[in-house]
């Protein structure tokens, strides 16, 4: 398969309570028009939800915007992709995160925390390569399974 | 020598023409830059008599406290009695909002608010929801003895209070039970319902979003209705320019979408067979003001004078009171960086200098770690002084309206005016706020207008300093130890709600939700008035939400990307 030219699948979602959607909008619009496949959700998904997305629509990169305390569940999120073995998926979480909170989100699985100021170029460009090698870590578990099989 | 033949070339051959000036500055400058505000009004590089004439004077200004209300919708306006400073305050749970709120009394304020937890926008229980995330944002108030709790000590009849309080507004029905248990009289309670704007939390900030439109619709009038006749002294309604403008609008925008947001309201209120002249003194406005410093003073300049030229025209209020255009404003956090976040606390003083030279009723100024978290209580302090230095050292609300008369502040206000009542006028061909906004078409403008100011922002066309200009390698470290409930806490919390329900009155608790679900079927009774019964009954917060939703729908918001 030719990863160049592939189209990456991203959810961009939000979870728990808060609904400011400004920042998850404009990100959801950027990686669309930079050509990525984007299932958008309004706010307040649940964890399961989310995870039963990323199955139904086999996604590369969940992104997750925070405007309030929200990221607090995404070690829930984490864990819970884990146990559906789905540890391929990238995650970049948005928003604001305190400094304490983003060391947390890093250790427990989160690729990128992007802040306040970030530009949009700068989003799209990371969650293409995140995608790219998520895409290529779940085609190299895929390979071996078959070939266990055959 | 030179000089000399230059000045011949001019018009007049007066030595202080205009043409003369443009020669010059054509010569001097032969690519100028084009500039122009958020709202998309190119700006000039000077304004003179020949942009903003005195003639004007009587027609477009006036004088403060007469139509058409430009310069101040009071006489006195800020030498009188200044603007309140509202901050906001709400964490953990209601022992330790009072803590707070009583620190804050000792101080000498008596303007205050109640931001309650994410949870309770969302309209749930502390209950019904993760307890990593109670308590965070806000403070808890679910019961009866929650809110007695909030003001134990206090007396709720000395303080104007301003509630974060989305419809079916269950939080002043919880005050006015806890009113009615200190025999406290409804007159005496004073304050706002704050988030009462259904429409802007529909397009905007999906926060608040609870119920179906058409059920909001029918919510918010009942709510008018039984504060207009019960209690008196409080403002059922603040029309919110703040959420559209945060969420992208520009500074026009987001004016045009709260007035015609507030006629349908009152269109609304008028259909119902109530009185314009009593209902609209009541109606209060919330905006946000962004560090486009001329802009927004000439956004609310121009607001209030369309909006007396609304009322008078065409809502047909004759009470003088209806004519003023109240309103809170608050800071933008859109514009505070994370990057050198101490620069936050200059961009907030342009923002509140903004504000209060617009002539502002209350102020909330933002704090610069809002950016970094939910703000502590040392920046809100800054955040208060800022007011403090503006007014009282730096005597910038000595003079009302004291940018009146400039060339470019009166053209500005003109143009902005112009720009506003152009959307309204395009929403009112959609057919009013209501319909343009279930068809979505506001909110396509708010998410044009929020790409085309972040696209400028990555191009630099726009600069934030520390963020696309003037980076600093190193960044300020300001991060301060976050302060959230610990899980003692907010187990005390849960099981004081569990002690609620088991302990409530369960023939009193039937009977007032019984009452609650019959007002919501039949459009004829004030569903608002079973609200407060329901809670003085036993009723929580989110079993309100939950059995008003169950009879008036949950509409889920659009999504328009």
């Amino acid at each position: 398969m030719l990863l160049d030219s592939y189209r990456p699948k991203v959810i961009v979602t939000k979870i728990g309570l808060d609904g400011h959607d400004r920042g998850s909008r404009l990100v959801a619009t950027k990686l669309r028009d930079s050509g990525m496949e984007v299932v958008y959700t309004p706010p307040w998904q649940s964890v399961s939800t989310v995870v039963r997305l990323a199955v139904e629509e086999d996604a590369d990169v969940i992104g997750i915007s925070s405007l309030a305390t929200d990221h607090l569940l995404i070690p829930d999120l984490v864990s819970a992709l884990h146990n559906a073995g789905l540890d391929h998926i990238g995650i970049v979480v948005g928003g604001i995160i305190p400094d304490d909170d983003e060391q947390a989100l890093i250790e427990c699985g989160v690729h990128r925390v992007f802040h306040p100021g970030s530009s949009l170029v700068e989003i799209s460009d990371f969650v293409r390569d995140l995608a790219i090698k998520s895409r290529t870590h779940s085609l190299r578990t895929f390979q071996v399974v078959s070939n266990e099989e055959s | 020598m030179k000089k000399a033949k230059v000045v011949n070339l001019s018009d007049s051959g007066a030595p202080n023409s205009r043409n003369l000036w443009e020669q010059q500055y054509n010569q001097l400058l032969p690519e100028d830059r084009e500039i122009s505000n958020r709202s998309g009004i190119p700006i000039k590089p000077l304004y003179s008599p020949e942009d903003w004439s005195d003639e004007n004077y009587a027609d477009r200004l006036g004088y403060p406290g007469q139509i058409p209300m430009t310069r101040g919708i009071y006489p006195t306006m800020h030498r009188g009695r200044t603007w309140s400073q509202r901050q906001l305050i709400g964490y953990g749970i209601p022992s330790d909002y009072n803590e707070r709120l009583r620190r804050l009394l000792d101080a000498g304020n008596n303007a205050i608010s109640l931001i309650p937890c994410n949870s309770i926008y969302r309209g749930f229980d502390a209950d019904e929801v993760d307890p990593k995330l109670l308590g965070t944002c806000g403070v808890i108030v679910n019961t009866i003895d929650d809110m007695d709790r909030c003001f134990q000590d206090v007396d709720i009849a000395a303080l104007s209070t301003a509630m974060n309080d989305p419809l079916p507004f269950t939080l002043l029905a919880l005050l006015l039970g806890v009113a009615t248990r200190r025999g406290i009289d409804w007159n005496q309670v004073s304050g706002t319902s704050n988030q009462s704007d259904y429409i802007s939390h529909y397009v905007a900030n999906h926060m608040f979003f609870r119920l179906s439109l058409e059920g909001s619709r029918r919510v918010l009038v009942d709510h008018i209705a039984f504060c207009q006749e019960r209690v008196p002294n409080w403002n059922p309604l603040s029309v919110v320019g703040q959420h559209t403008q945060q969420a992208g609008a520009t500074p026009a925008q987001a004016m045009a979408f709260t007035l015609a947001t507030a006629i349908q309201y009152a269109e609304d209120c008028a259909t119902r067979g109530m009185d314009p002249d009593i209902f609209l003194e009541r109606f209060t406005f919330f905006f946000d003001i962004s560090i486009s410093f001329f802009e927004e003073i000439a956004k609310c300049r121009a607001g209030r004078r369309i909006w007396q030229r609304i009322v008078r025209e065409r809502l047909g209020a004759k009470n003088p009171k209806t004519w003023r255009f109240k309103f809170h404003g608050q800071t933008s956090g859109v514009d505070l960086t994370r990057q050198q976040p101490l620069n936050n606390i200059s961009r907030v003083s342009i923002q509140a200098l903004a504000g209060i030279f617009s002539g502002l009723q209350s102020l909330h100024t933002d704090a610069y770690d809002e950016v970094l978290s939910v703000p502590t209580e040392k920046a809100a302090r800054i955040a208060v002084a800022t007011q403090n230095i503006i007014r009282e050292e730096a005597g910038c609300a000595d003079v009302i309206d004291p940018l009146a008369g400039s060339y470019y502040v009166e053209s500005l206000t003109d143009q902005m005016e112009e720009k506003i009542v152009e959307t309204m006028e395009q929403i009112d061909a959609a057919g009013g706020m209501f319909k343009a906004v279930e068809s979505g078409l506001i909110q396509r403008w708010i998410g044009e207008s929020a790409m085309q100011f972040q696209s400028q922002v990555d191009c630099g066309d726009q600069t934030i300093v520390g963020v696309n200009k003037y980076q600093l390698e190193e960044q300020d470290s300001v991060a301060e130890p976050l302060k959230r409930p610990t899980e003692t806490v907010i187990q005390s919390q849960l099981d004081s709600l569990a002690k609620f329900k088991a302990n409530r009155n369960q023939a009193e608790f039937n009977s007032a939700l019984s009452q609650l679900q019959s007002a919501a079927q039949n459009p004829q009774k004030n569903i608002y008035e079973a609200i407060v019964n329901a809670v003085v009954g036993g009723l929580t917060h989110g079993e309100v939400v939950r059995y008003v939703r169950q009879e008036l729908g949950f509409g889920q918001p659009q999504t328009i990307l």
